[in-house]
Parts: structure tokens; C-alpha cells; sequence
């Protein structure tokens, strides 16, 4: 039965450990900032943060996450001002905001391990994300924004 | 279907409607105001600071409901002040949620930070038109909406003067209170609030909206969207993440071609997977047009999305395909080159284009084709709904909440009063939510389920493979020259299957909607020009994609100009301004125009084809991108014009070539015309947006068909234009607005110019010409 932390509270499933974690967090716990965009972690929308780093939970299965911490946008900062964040705010990255929760999540992780990526970094770690109104202009430049601030 | 479409498809195929019919519906304001008979006093506040409001015909006022403008349905304000505005636009992320509220607390003097939102379920009986696409939120609704907030204001004024006993000229709104300006005693909208909204509502012609430069919100740009905090901390509510007590879960198997049926369902292993709770089956539709209906299919029921998408997994269904099985992309797109060459039906005929060619001395023939596209909006479709004591309860993402809840009071059979349609956040639409298929599949679940709560949920396999596409297209340009190189004639034949195809019995041919996106309003001054349609029917679903068939035509006719530069050793952008010719407003009678001529639903005078408006955008953009300067090898601009939803959009792209030939775009530059406009901030999110989606459609996605069914199934093989190769920096100009240009669309124009501006630029920086969307983003070296 995989016990793991999820937004520094203790959890145990005991579901069928091949579902991912996408739904364990969504239809069980009611954590709906992690959104379903491809199931097949090829838009990173469903993006959390899996001892830090950044994991798609839509193809991560849930007994992957077995002595985890698990942290979703939820959870990233108990005000919602984390410097990715309050840089998102800043420059009004978001035009729909559906991919925006797995965009920030991957930023975060990103600045967590280079605190001064290159631009180039910027843009092969953020690729993976995508942002079907456009916003990737926004989300490079907010995410040099609050590389100065983690 | 989309039920202001009735009238138009009506027009087309029974009694051409014309341009004249729809001005005349001026005094609609007035009329739907009458009721009031209070006459306000207003000549005595301050003249400085305020203008009678100017009323003009617009396109809204024409649409299924009109419009409203009532501050009683619209605000609502509590004893503390605390002011409500209601939104009755879907917002799928282009600010609109934020940005017509905005117009009301500026115009009542409301303090923004004091305004709450509340979205607007569907009921446009009470909120005027809720279909939020064709770019037309700001077009029909910015007049409604001062006029809505600045009767407001009139009536805390109003309210204020009345129990100061003084005389109406000396009080004022200011910021969320009133002000005595002779006392200097103050009331706050709290104070006020019961006794101004027991007030009637002033007439039309008293109300009196603020000057330009008392503006405090419009213009300005320096209100957030509402919804910014919550978006970046994973609290804003998206159809999915509505959750109803004792909800189950539902996916859909379904048809792989469209009127597809089933032919047999064993469902034995997936009634096995733990959490399934029931399979239940639905006949599609027996034939064409489809419209908006279910198309039938497999459900399966359980106790988590997970379950569900398990038991899918494990049904075994066989399929008769049906008729549209013969749809192969390959041979449909040879089919649509063959036919573009034939003559077709001629939809705009001015001069003499078979004289015009007869005696040419030279002549040009270009072939441009479009792949058809899925919308795939990052949130797939996904609706809850639940039946209780007969009144249904519907949440979801969708751009058109009225349409959405007719068809289900008929498809349920219950009065229409016992629908109950919420609008959640979209998570993108670019038209695909425009439809209501996958509504309808919950409430017919939830049916089965004697209506219980349940959530319907498309994965991105079903929104890829179930779509209403893009059309596919060839847009055949024929020009032909005089001895001077210049254009004395114009064919151009458009083949395409149509829309009208998903509403009615397919003709083969286009209608008037899609013929007045950027075919034959094609504005070049050229004396002789042929528009025709060649026959192409359609096998799949086709439906609205962002800017729909302007993305096409502007391809076709923008990379036809700047081919023709080229051979005549010109400038594109002097060949193109050439070509606009005179600065004119376009006659379209005296132009050959069809009589049923569509202009956005707009009344031509008051949004007519302005020349000089076209040619304004393209010099506005090519002198912020530096057009002309030199470029290093292996980079070149392009430029191209395009007046769409009554907004004129030029961009100019630079294109940078890497060795290994892959294309890169360092910079688009976009200017926009919009008329009259609000948000500054929110239409450069727009223009940056438009160039990626614009990128994606000129580069990357193409939906292909084979034995009828879509090959693509997910964003690694229907691609979108990533963080790893988009346009790096949009910057983007705003036209000045010229009084008599009305507010236009936003939300679309800037998308048809990127492709022909990136084709054109590719061929500036690598001498190779791309005529097929999409090109891909590498070239051969």
C-alpha cells in the first residue's frame, strides 16, 4: 500500500497503484490545480512536483510515488506567492489559464535546481509544456523574472 | 445548431438577404427603453466630463436576443457597497470576462477593486446574445455596456441629489461615492444603492458616457484579469473540476468515422474492471447533417475518470463505418487542385476577367492549399450534468451556454425553463466549444443514470479524432497582367468543403458566411475580378476554427502578392500597397459583390471595407519591424494585410534560417485596427497568441484522413507550435482610433496574416516558396 506525502500531509491508497496519480490527486483528493490536457504526458498540463521534481501525474502511476512527497500547485506556497507565481501575476502570462498551474510547476522546478538559467535553459526546460493560446513569450520572460526572486 | 446561423443559411439558399436591410434597424435602443418614461436632468452636470452617448446599428442587435443593456440585470450593489457585475461571455482567455465588466465600472465610477464578477448561466432572454465567437464580444457589446454603466452612475446621482434635496448639477460620481460638490458631502454607493435602483432606468437619449480622457479603466490597460490569482494558484474552476456529490464518471467510445454505427459491443471485460458501473449504448444520428447531435456510440460508467477510461480500454466494439469510410486525405486534396483549375460557381463577378485574360501579356497562377485543423484546445470537452424533479443541471466550458440549452430541453423533452445551463471557465475553445455535442452526451448519461450527477470527460484522443475541423482547402489565384506589369485581372476559385455541410444538405458549395471571409471582399483595386467555388462535399464534420476561412484566403491572396513582387523584381510591401490602390471605401454593389454579401452580421455602412484602414496597418507595421533593412543570408521578412471581424491586422515576420534548415521566427510585428477599443494589455495578449496559433497552423497541424477516420490522435502527432520553435518577440501596435470607427474583433483577425507573412519571409531568406499548410518547420537544404 504506497504511503506518501502529498502537500506535506501524509497519504496511503490503497486503489489499484497502476492509476495515475493525474487522478488519485483530482477525483480522490479534490486537488483540481493538476489538469488532464493529454494523458500521455506529451502537454504538461497535469505537471507536480515528485520530491521535487517536476513529473507529469497523468502517465505517473500512483505506487511511483511510495515514500514521495508529492507537492501540487496547491501546495507550492501556502499563499500562492511563490516567485514563479507573483512573476506570472506580474507580466499577466495567462490568457485562458488551463496549462498554467503545470507551466508554473515546471518553472518552479526548474529554478529550484538553476537558480540562473540560461535563456536556452528557459527553453528546453519549458518545451515540453504547452500553452495552445500562446502565451510562451509571457512564460519565458516570467520565468526570468522569478529566477531573480527563488 | 447554432441558432443565429438559421437566418443565414435561410439567406443563402432562399432569399439572398442584403447589405441595406440590416441598417435599418436603428431606434432599437430606444425601443427596448421605452418603458421609461424618466427623463434625468442631465444637461446640468458637468459638460466637461461627459458626452451624449452615440448610438449606431451594429451586427448584435441583429443576433438571436439582441442585446441588453439594463444596469438592473447587469449590477447589483449591497448596503456595504460591495458591487456585482454579471459577465454573460464565455471567457476561454481572451479577457472578456474582465474586460466588459471593466466598461461598466468605468462608466458607473465604480471602484474596480470593489467589483466582484458573477459568470451569467445561459439565459439570453435575460442577458442579450451569449454566443461568444466571430470576435464579436467587444463588437456588440461596448455600446450596451457604457450604456449600461453610465445609467447606472446617473442613478446614484440621482439617488444622491434626492436625498440631499439639492439640485442634480451639483453632484457628482466619483470612485464608488457621490459627491456633493457645493458641501462637499459625500454618499457612498452603499448609502445609496437601494434608492438608486428602485430609480427607472434612464431613456436612451439621456444618457450621457464619459469623454475619452475621463476614461479611468478603458485604455488603460492596468486592471489584471479577474481570474489572474486564482489561475496561478490552481483555484479557478474549469468544467472539470466541478464535483457534485455522488458524481459518477463517464467516457465515450465513439464512431472512428463520423455516422458511423455500431455493429456489436462485447462489453463483458469491461463490466470486469474494478469501479465500472454501467455500459450503455446510443444510436447516432441516421444521416447527415449531423449539426451539433451526439454522434452515438459506447459509454461507459463508473466510480473514477480512471475506471472509466479502464473500462473503454477493454470494450470491443466493431463498427460499420458508413458512407464517409471513402474519405482519404490524399486523393480529396488531388480532387480539390483539379477542381480549382475548372470554372465554378461565380460568386463575384466585376468587369470582364475573360477579356481581362485574353488579352493579358503575361499571367500568374498560384496554388495554395490548408490541411484541416482540430481546435484542441488544452482542456478536452468535458461537461457534469445531473437530472433532479425533472429540472436538468448542466456545468461546462462552452462559448455558446443558450444554444447548448435549447437543444437539451429538446433533446430531453422538458421546457426549456427547467435547463439550467452554468458556464465555467474554458480552458481554450477556438471554436470547438462553440458546439454542444459532448453536452448533450451527459445529459443523455445522466438520463440513463436516472439523473444522477455525473461528469463526461473527452480525453485528448476523442477531441483530436471527433473534432469539427478546420476546413481543408485549395485557394487557385489567377492574375493577369497588362504590358506594364499591371494586374487587370483576378480569378481566384476556392475549394473547400463547407460548414454548411454540418447544418444542411450538402450542396458541394460554400455559403455566404464563408465567402465573405477574405474572398470576395478581397479589396485590391484591380478592374476586373472572378470569385468562384468549385464543388467539394464534405466527410467528416467541419466546423469554426479561430478565424475560420479567413486563414486560407489570407495564405492564398497575401502569398500571391508577394510572389507576384517577385516576379516583377518589386518591393512586397510597395506591390502590396500598390495593389490596395486608392484610399476608398469599397462599394460592393459597384464590385460585383453577391447580393447576400456577409460582412461579420455588421451593417456595411457603419463597418465597411476602408482602404485606407488596410494601408494604415501595413505602413504601421513595417515601420516598427524596420521593413527594408538589410537582413544577414538566411534571413528575410515578410509582410501581409488582412481585414477580418471588421479589424484590419498587418504582420510582419522575420524568419531566421539554421543551418540544418530549420525555420525560426525571432520576431513578428502586428499592427491592429480595432476601431474603438478597451483593453490595450489584453489585444497584445491576443496579437502574441494569434502569431503562435498562427505558427502552429502555418507550420505544424494538419489532421489527415484515411478510410474515413482521423490518423491523429494526440499532440505528439497533431502538433502545435511549442516553447521549442514559436516567434520569439511579437511586438504589436494599436491604431489610434478614428471616432467613427466602431469597436471590432480581436479575438481572431490577428491570426490569417502570420502564415502568408512567414511564407513570404521564408522565401525572402531561403529563395524557396511554401504553398501547402502546414510546411513544416524545416527546409530542405
Amino acid at each position: 500500500m504506497p504511503t506518501f506525502t502529498v502537500n506535506g500531509e501524509s497519504r496511503q491508497f490503497d486503489g489499484d497503484g497502476d492509476m495515475p496519480l493525474l487522478w488519485y490527486l483530482r477525483d480522490e483528493l479534490g486537488l483540481t490545480g493538476s489538469k488532464f490536457g493529454c494523458g500521455a504526458g506529451v502537454c504538461g498540463a497535469c505537471t507536480a512536483h515528485l520530491d521535487g521534481e517536476a513529473i507529469r501525474t497523468c502517465v505517473t502511476p500512483v505506487s511511483a510515488a511510495e515514500g514521495k512527497k508529492v507537492v501540487t500547485i496547491e501546495g507550492l506556497d501556502a499563499n500562492g506567492d511563490h516567485p514563479v507565481q507573483k512573476a506570472w501575476r506580474e507580466l499577466s502570462v495567462p490568457q485562458c489559464g488551463f496549462c498554467q498551474c503545470g507551466q508554473i510547476m515546471q518553472a518552479a522546478a526548474l529554478l529550484t535546481r538553476n537558480q540562473a538559467p540560461s535563456d536556452d535553459e528557459i527553453t528546453a526546460e519549458m518545451s515540453g509544456n504547452i500553452c495552445r493560446c500562446g502565451c510562451y513569450e509571457r512564460i519565458h520572460s516570467a520565468v526570468r523574472l522569478a529566477a531573480g526572486g527563488v | 445548431m447554432l441558432h443565429y446561423l438559421e437566418k443565414d443559411l435561410k439567406s443563402s439558399t432562399v432569399a439572398p438577404r442584403t447589405v441595406i436591410e440590416n441598417v435599418s434597424r436603428r431606434g432599437f435602443l430606444g425601443g427596448a427603453l421605452t418603458a421609461s418614461g424618466f427623463v434625468l436632468a442631465i444637461s446640468t452636470v458637468p459638460a466637461s466630463a461627459r458626452e451624449a452617448l452615440k448610438t449606431y446599428p451594429h451586427g448584435g442587435q441583429g443576433m438571436p436576443h439582441g442585446v441588453v443593456h439594463d444596469p438592473k440585470i447587469f449590477i447589483a450593489i449591497t448596503d456595504k457597497g460591495d458591487v456585482t457585475i454579471v459577465t454573460h461571455r464565455s471567457e476561454m482567455g481572451t479577457g472578456i470576462r474582465t474586460s466588459l465588466p471593466l466598461v461598466v465600472a468605468d462608466e458607473m465610477e465604480a471602484d474596480w477593486k470593489r467589483v466582484k464578477l458573477e459568470q451569467a448561466p445561459g439565459d439570453e432572454p435575460k442577458y442579450g446574445n451569449q454566443d461568444t465567437d466571430g470576435s464579436r464580444s467587444m463588437r456588440h457589446f461596448i455600446q450596451p455596456m457604457r450604456q449600461c454603466g453610465a445609467a447606472m452612475r446617473q442613478m446614484l446621482e440621482q439617488a444622491a441629489a434626492a436625498q440631499w434635496k439639492c439640485d442634480l448639477a451639483d453632484v457628482k460620481a466619483e470612485l464608488h461615492e457621490v459627491v456633493n460638490t457645493k458641501t462637499g458631502k459625500k454618499l457612498g454607493y452603499g448609502e445609496l444603492a437601494k434608492a438608486a435602483m428602485a430609480l427607472p432606468v434612464p431613456a436612451v437619449e439621456t444618457i450621457k458616457v464619459k469623454k475619452e480622457s475621463e476614461f479611468r479603466y478603458m485604455r488603460k490597460g492596468e486592471a489584471k484579469i479577474y481570474d489572474l490569482h486564482d489561475i496561478t494558484t490552481g483555484k479557478a474552476i474549469y468544467g472539470a473540476d466541478i464535483r457534485l456529490p455522488g458524481m459518477k464518471y463517464a467516457v465515450m467510445a465513439r464512431p472512428p468515422v463520423v455516422g458511423g454505427k455500431i455493429k456489436s459491443v462485447k462489453s463483458d471485460a469491461t463490466k470486469k474492471v474494478p469501479g465500472v458501473e454501467a455500459v450503455f449504448e446510443f444510436a447516432g444520428p441516421d444521416a447527415p447533417p449531423y449539426k451539433f447531435a451526439t454522434v452515438g456510440g459506447v459509454a461507459v460508467v463508473a466510480n473514477s475518470t480512471y475506471a472509466a477510461l479502464k473500462g473503454r480500454e477493454a470494450l470491443e466494439v466493431e463498427w460499420d463505418h458508413g458512407a464517409n469510410a471513402v474519405y482519404d486525405t490524399d486523393t480529396y486534396t488531388k480532387a480539390m487542385y483539379e477542381t480549382a483549375k475548372k470554372p465554378g460557381k461565380v460568386i463575384r463577378n466585376q468587369g470582364d476577367v475573360d477579356k481581362a485574360f485574353a488579352e493579358a501579356k503575361d499571367t500568374f497562377v498560384g496554388e495554395y492549399h490548408q490541411a484541416h485543423m482540430a481546435q484542441a484546445p488544452m482542456e478536452p470537452l468535458v461537461a457534469v450534468a445531473r437530472i433532479v424533479d425533472g429540472k436538468v443541471e448542466v456545468w461546462a466550458p462552452v462559448q455558446s451556454p443558450y444554444g447548448a440549452r435549447k437543444d437539451i430541453a429538446e433533446a430531453l423533452k422538458v421546457p426549456i425553463e427547467n435547463v439550467t445551463v452554468h458556464v465555467t471557465l474554458l480552458g481554450g475553445g477556438f471554436g470547438r466549444k462553440s458546439k454542444w455535442d459532448w453536452m448533450l452526451e451527459a445529459v443523455r448519461i445522466s438520463e440513463k443514470l436516472n439523473g444522477a450527477p455525473v461528469k463526461l470527460q473527452w480525453s485528448r484522443e476523442d477531441d483530436i479524432q471527433h473534432s469539427f475541423y478546420h476546413t481543408t482547402s485549395v485557394e487557385r489565384i489567377e492574375m493577369a497582367l497588362d504590358d506594364k506589369g499591371k494586374v487587370t485581372g483576378w480569378r481566384h476559385c476556392t475549394v473547400a468543403p463547407s460548414i454548411v455541410s454540418t447544418f444542411a444538405p450538402d450542396s458541394g458549395h460554400q455559403f455566404n458566411i464563408e465567402y465573405g471571409m477574405g474572398f470576395v471582399d478581397m479589396p485590391f483595386e484591380i478592374p476586373n475580378i472572378r470569385c468562384e467555388n468549385g464543388e467539394a462535399k464534405a466527410h467528416a464534420r467541419i466546423g469554426w476554427f479561430r478565424s475560420v476561412s479567413n486563414l486560407p484566403r489570407a495564405f492564398a491572396v497575401q502569398s500571391a502578392v508577394a510572389e507576384l513582387a517577385h516576379k516583377l523584381g518589386r518591393d512586397p510591401k510597395d506591390m502590396l500597397l500598390e495593389l490596395l490602390g486608392s484610399d476608398r471605401i469599397i462599394d460592393p454593389k459597384a464590385s460585383g459583390f453577391p447580393e447576400d454579401f456577409w460582412n461579420y452580421g455588421e451593417p456595411y455602412p457603419e463597418f465597411p471595407i476602408n482602404v485606407a484602414r488596410l494601408k494604415g496597418v501595413v505602413n504601421l507595421a513595417a515601420d516598427k519591424a524596420g521593413w527594408g533593412k538589410k537582413l544577414p543570408k538566411g534571413e528575410g521578412m515578410g509582410i501581409a494585410v488582412h481585414r477580418a471581424f471588421a479589424s484590419y491586422v498587418a504582420s510582419v515576420v522575420h524568419v531566421k534560417i539554421d543551418a540544418d534548415g530549420t525555420i525560426r521566427v525571432p520576431e513578428v510585428t502586428s499592427a491592429i485596427d480595432c476601431g474603438f477599443y478597451v483593453n490595450p494589455e489584453r489585444i497584445r495578449s491576443q496579437m502574441e497568441g494569434a502569431a503562435v496559433m498562427g505558427m502552429s497552423a502555418a507550420a505544424y497541424s494538419a489532421i489527415t484522413f484515411k478510410g474515413g477516420a482521423v490518423e491523429q490522435s494526440n499532440y505528439a502527432d497533431f502538433q502545435v507550435a511549442t516553447m521549442a520553435n514559436f516567434p520569439k518577440k511579437v511586438n504589436v501596435v494599436i491604431a489610434d482610433p478614428k471616432p467613427e470607427n466602431h469597436a471590432g474583433g480581436v479575438g481572431e483577425p490577428g491570426v490569417p496574416p502570420f502564415a502568408p507573412a512567414f511564407a513570404n519571409a521564408i522565401f525572402v531568406a531561403s529563395g524557396q516558396r511554401l504553398r501547402s499548410m502546414p510546411t513544416g518547420d524545416k527546409l530542405k537544404v
